[in-house]
């Protein structure tokens, strides 16, 4: 079940509070401090992605991302309201640099799944989703 | 936190002092730097990116613009920088091939290659 669930508009400006909140909660669920770092690029290339999509296709909806807390798992899931008619297809350009937006994208997966083990991306009529998964370290216990 | 630019002049080479995120929001400016700097004659840049906190694949792909534009007039773009976490983000994209980079601003001025 989710524990933390942010919208925000799709502006490149909001991609670090998303960034920094789901550092803060990875934290909380028990992500090793080590990976944090990790998290905190996963979940900006993820978002950066979104609001490329969404600007590209005159989206006004706001990008969603879902932080879950599992037993022994934390996942981050970043939705996009951008329809792909295949996957893997992009939105509609708006014009612009086609061939360098199609690159930055392909360079921001590459850095998740060179970051993550664990992400499955979907794409559909009604949007895409990233989501990426860590192991969580069980909560430590404090000593009386 | 912001991005911070500076530049100066060391020998025939431009150093750019880059400090804080780089990311979607910021790394329009650092292309605008570095294209201001190519339209402006200088083709040997040394990005220090000492000061950087963080950066994304939006920033590496100003980097690999930047690198673009210097090489069209026989130029070069090396970087300067010794943090784990940001040479990682160079070697899981591969352009640890791509980029010299170098662990301090006097070898990367010194280097001719």
């Amino acid at each position: 079940m989710a524990t933390v669930e942010l919208r925000f508009s799709a502006l490149p400006e909001h991609v670090r509070t998303a960034r920094l909140v789901a550092a803060a909660v990875a934290r909380r669920a028990g992500v090793d401090e080590a990976v944090l770092d990790e998290v905190r690029l996963a979940v900006g290339e993820a978002c950066s992605r979104a609001v490329g999509l969404h600007q590209s296709g005159g989206i006004s909806e706001p990008v969603r991302v879902t932080l879950i807390e599992e037993e022994k798992q934390f996942s981050i899931e970043v939705g996009d309201e951008a329809p792909r008619s295949a996957p893997g297809d992009n939105a509609p350009g708006a014009g612009g640099d086609v061939d360098v937006e199609a690159e930055e994208d392909e360079m921001g997966l590459a850095v998740i799944s060179g970051l993550v083990d664990d992400v499955e991306v979907t794409a559909g009529e009604n949007g895409g989703s990233i989501r990426m998964s860590w192991p969580t370290m069980p909560p430590v216990t404090l000593l009386p | 936190m912001d991005l911070s630019l500076s530049t100066r002049t060391v020998g025939d080479r431009t150093v750019v002092e880059v400090g804080g995120e780089i990311d979607v929001y910021t790394a329009p400016k650092l292309r605008e730097q570095l294209v201001e700097l190519v339209n402006d004659g200088s083709f040997h840049l040394v990005v220090d990116m000492e000061g950087v906190d963080f950066l994304d694949s939006t920033g590496l792909g100003v980097l690999v613009g930047g690198l673009k534009r210097v090489r069209a007039h026989e130029g070069s773009l090396r970087l300067v920088c010794n943090q784990e976490r940001i040479l990682k983000i160079f070697r899981i994209t591969g352009l640890t091939k791509v980029f010299p980079i170098h662990t301090s601003v006097d070898e990367a001025v010194a280097a001719t290659d």
